[in-house]
């Protein structure tokens, strides 16, 4: 028996190992000479021979899950270390200049295993615990990758080193941004969430005014927040409070008003979804309308809740990038200097990190959200 | 009752504003400061939209195309083994900021309106995607089973039972989409896409808060009116799959 | 006539349809009678293949149904089950046309068919032509699922619990057409039911399945009276086969001469009937629509066990 998917990340796999793996370019913005991994450096075509023996072996059906995944694992690793080694062997000694960037068939090759990576996981069905586990050692994989220097001569590593200070700051306000938008949007949202629960007459309107907030085009919401905010500062008292047209605030009430709306849409969607039975022998028993809602109603939604702080996370990570472009810092301010500069590695400085915390935190969640299922069920 | 004027109404007023920018000038000039022009003149309006709103039409049907093909595969007896797989990557996919996705196909692409088509067509193969399998998988088994029974070839069933009954969702997985690339269609003008994110982004550099209005003024109305004419199919729809109230 | 050969259908090492063989005699109504898990619905689903057999045949007119392409097959076997699986995107009519548009009928003919099924069922054609199944009843849902198994004139209906989501009386009702239409079109159908009493009262014979096998196969009235295994005897259920066996014959086959009080009772009601009808107004006999009387001694008579 074969196993279809696998024929597909083999074909995908294989046809990476003969595009180039690498970019050699004399420095960082003019274009350069595509490298294979077999031509990258001396033991090369030894582990392209591994990868590809590990894409072959993958297309058989009878591999147990557990070992694609191992295998996948292996391969992932095998293409990142390589496009390490080929950036300290291509490199000119003492030539600040030269730059190693990833090129098509490192991307294919990343592609191909993560898929493979991504079956094998599907189909052996951790269970919730299993899974912290395998994501934490994932993480600490990866940590040991970034943390051995093995990576320190490819593009953006380069970028990053000339950057390290800057990268920790921006790595800092992209994380307040999309966390401080959250809590800001828990704060306001769930209140507001009860209340139209409680109050029907109100839903109508609140849902219709946050839904036409999510379609201001992200740019022209950050750039309102602006003089926006610029001009309600000038009030008395404002800027006590830390509101402020310039710097990261105008950032973070944008990505605020977008969140508004999965966390009010879902606490009531999640209050509305526990079974009139239950509200019922709640009230049945004697509890009042606090009682009920702070011991039956809110504990059932609880789902409904993770499941918003989900979306808007994962929606937040990626949206703060925006406020690269009007200086309101993080992983973005990289992004659009990359632009600028037409400087790829800096654009994947600042696209890489945010892509990486959208994904860890959408599996998070999903982990989360697993979890508070089953206690419930 | 007001759910149909108000739309046509705001409808009508913006195709005069894009027509006719010029005569909102007195509207937009509070916004400006130090007798910045209150409407964007570098490139007409008008273009700009239509422009913005051809490279959304294209990958939102190029994006439905591949999606549809892809989760009719996945959903054969041949492609089933694809299925979890597929559920998997859609549902990882769509994690993936579609800024970034669009910072990320200008190296390959180069700047332009190619690495914003590509970006909002990758990025627009999730929703319907997603939603054609929703469609798909989550019919009632009696319907199934019957259509079976009664000799339909997959083909037939495929075509006389299955995709019509997916329709609704598939036009929702359409408007997610739709009103999705609309907004990120905007930043697309930081890779020098034609798109009305240029007057938003001219306003940004220039520190004219009129322009960053009428631009995301025209995206946002466009965006809802989308929103709004894709429900009105999507019920519409809902009603022929006898779904409907 | 339908030929089952040593039908066997095995799942992951176990057989949940062992080694039956039955013959289905044209023109009537046989009833597949069992508990869940029984097997009644895989052996049925053979027949159509919607099941394989893991070994076996199933011939229909002496040809082999696995030589025969699957779908061609199944357009000439009509299937109703229980959630009828009405298609909710199409009307109450075009549903009815599935089969006949498959085959490419004119559709004049379609039309024509169309109409004339309604009326078979006792719905207005005008009324209900171009209603979608969510404006159904669920009644009507299944009587329009019935006429579009019909609809293409098949050899065979294969009915899977097909009355199962309806009420008590849309039960009965249900039951009542389908006997109609089925002694009008004098179609052969295999009817599959956990329900003793939807057995005795549709089919011309009952084979009782347990665990894969048919335990017995044979006229209701000699099931009732001559269960083959304790199995089946339970599945009748002791205190109420006295009631099924009198509710398979008409009063008029009973009716002897003679005088009685009261008011009269018709002609084609049950002995069933007619012994409710005793005890509840105290009578000993009951005169009969038409002359003639029926006495509680012959209905006592009749319902007695079969001497050994």
């Amino acid at each position: 028996m074969m196993s279809r998917p696998g024929v597909l990340f083999a074909l995908l796999g294989i046809a990476g190992l003969f595009l180039p793996l690498v970019h050699l370019r004399p420095n960082r913005i003019v274009p350069g000479e595509g490298i294979t991994l077999t031509a990258g450096f001396a033991t090369g075509p030894l582990i392209a021979v591994g990868l590809a023996a590990i894409l072959i072996a993958g297309c058989l059906g009878r591999w147990s899950p557990g070992l694609r995944t191992a295998a996948a694992l292996l391969g992932l690793v095998g293409v990142i270390s390589s496009l390490g080694l080929a950036a300290g062997h291509l490199l000119p000694k003492g030539n600040g200049l030269a730059r190693v960037a990833p090129a098509s068939g490192f991307w294919l090759l990343l592609a191909a295993f993560a898929f493979m990576l991504a079956d094998g996981l599907t189909r052996l069905r951790p269970s919730v615990a299993a899974s912290w586990l395998i994501l934490a050692g994932v993480l600490v994989l990866a940590a040991a990758l970034l943390g051995s220097g093995m990576l320190d001569q490819v593009s953006v590593m380069r970028e990053y080193a000339t950057r390290r200070g800057p990268f920790l700051a921006e790595t800092q306000t992209h994380l307040a941004l999309a966390f401080g938008s959250l809590g800001l949007a828990l704060a306001v949202g769930l209140p507001l969430g009860v209340a139209i629960y409680l109050t029907a007459r109100a839903r109508g309107p609140v849902l219709t005014v946050l839904n036409i907030v999510q379609t201001i085009p992200s740019l022209a919401l950050f750039g309102i927040m602006i003089p926006l905010l610029g001009w309600i500062a000038t009030l008395p008292g404002a800027d006590r409070l830390g509101v402020s047209g310039i710097g990261s605030f105008p950032a973070l009430i944008a990505l605020f008003l977008y969140a508004l709306l999965p966390v009010v849409s879902n606490t009531l969607s999640g209050l509305q979804g526990v079974p009139l039975p239950v509200r019922e022998a709640a009230l049945g028993l004697g509890m009042t309308r606090g009682q009920l809602l702070a011991q039956v109603l809110i504990p059932l939604a609880l789902p409904s809740l993770l499941a918003a702080v989900r979306i808007v996370l994962v929606q937040n990570i990626g949206l703060a990038v925006i406020a690269g472009l009007i200086g309101g810092g993080g992983f973005g301010t990289f992004v659009f200097q990359g632009l600028n500069q037409t400087a790829m590695d800096l654009v994947l400085l600042g696209a890489l990190p945010t892509i990486a915390l959208a994904l860890l935190a959408g599996i998070v969640m999903d982990l989360l959200l697993g979890m508070s299922r089953g206690a419930q069920a | 009752m007001i759910g149909r004027v108000l739309p046509a109404l705001v409808a009508g007023l913006l195709l005069i504003f894009l027509l006719s920018p010029d005569s909102f000038a007195p509207l937009f000039r509070p916004f400006t400061r130090n007798g910045a022009p209150p409407i964007y003149g570098q490139t007409s309006l008008l273009a700009l939209t239509l422009s913005h709103l051809a490279i959304v039409a294209v990958a939102v049907i190029a994006s439905t195309l591949v999606a549809l093909v892809l989760a009719v595969l996945v959903t054969r007896p041949s492609g089933r083994e694809f299925l979890p797989l597929a559920r998997t990557v859609t549902s990882v996919g769509q994690t993936f900021p579609p800024v970034a996705v669009l910072a990320l196909a200008v190296p390959v692409m180069g700047f332009g309106t190619a690495p914003t088509l590509v970006a909002l067509f990758l990025y627009g193969l999730l929703p319907v995607f997603e939603n054609t399998l929703a469609g798909l998988t989550g019919q009632p088994p009696e319907v199934a089973e019957a259509a079976r029974a009664m000799g339909m070839t997959d083909r037939q069933r495929l075509w006389q039972v299955e995709l019509p009954l997916a329709l609704p969702l598939i036009l929702a997985g359409m408007r997610l989409t739709a009103v999705i690339s609309m907004g990120t269609a905007t930043i697309g003008s930081t890779v020098a896409a034609k798109t009305l994110g240029e007057v938003i982004i001219a306003g940004l550099l220039s520190s004219n808060t009129a322009f960053v209005l009428q631009g995301g003024m025209v995206v946002g109305i466009i965006a809802v009116q989308i929103h709004h004419l894709f429900q009105r199919f999507e019920s519409r729809a809902a009603r022929a799959a006898g779904q409907g109230v | 006539m339908i030929e089952l050969r040593h039908l066997t259908r095995v799942y992951a090492g176990v057989p949940v349809v062992d080694d039956v063989s039955l013959n289905v005699p044209e023109g009537e109504i046989t009833a597949l009678v069992g508990t869940s898990g029984s097997g009644k619905t895989t052996l049925l689903r053979m027949i159509n293949r919607l099941v394989e057999p893991t070994t076996g045949q199933v011939l229909i007119g002496g040809q082999d149904v696995a030589g025969q392409p699957v779908h061609l097959l199944r357009r000439r076997i009509g299937y109703v089950i229980q959630g009828v699986g009405l298609f909710p995107h199409h009307s109450v009519a075009r549903n009815i046309a599935t089969v006949p548009r498959l085959l490419g009928w004119p559709p004049a003919q379609i039309g024509a068919r169309v109409d004339e099924l309604l009326q078979l069922f006792q719905l207005d054609p005008a009324t209900f032509r171009n209603r979608m199944p969510h404006q159904l009843s669920g009644g009507q849902a299944q009587r329009v699922g019935v006429a579009r198994a019909l609809a293409a004139r098949p050899d065979l209906l294969l009915l899977d619990e097909p009355f199962g989501a309806l009420d008590a009386i849309g039960r009965a009702r249900a039951q009542a057409d389908l006997r109609g239409v089925q002694r009008q079109l004098g179609t052969t159908m295999i009817l599959v039911t956990h329900d003793i009493n939807e057995a005795v009262q549709l089919g011309d014979r009952i084979a009782v399945m347990d665990h894969g096998r048919i335990l017995q196969h044979d006229r209701p009235e000699r099931i009732l009276t001559d269960p083959a295994t304790p199995f089946v005897q339970a599945l009748i259920g002791p205190g109420e086969r006295a009631f099924h066996l009198l509710s398979l014959s008409a009063v008029l086959g009973m009716t002897q001469p003679g005088q009685a009080q009261g008011p009269a009772i018709p002609r084609e009601a049950s002995l069933r009937d007619a012994l409710a009808e005793c005890l509840w107004s105290g009578r000993d006999a009951l005169p009969v629509e038409g002359g003639g009387i029926v006495t509680l001694a012959a209905l006592r008579a009749h319902a007695r066990q079969a001497p050994e």
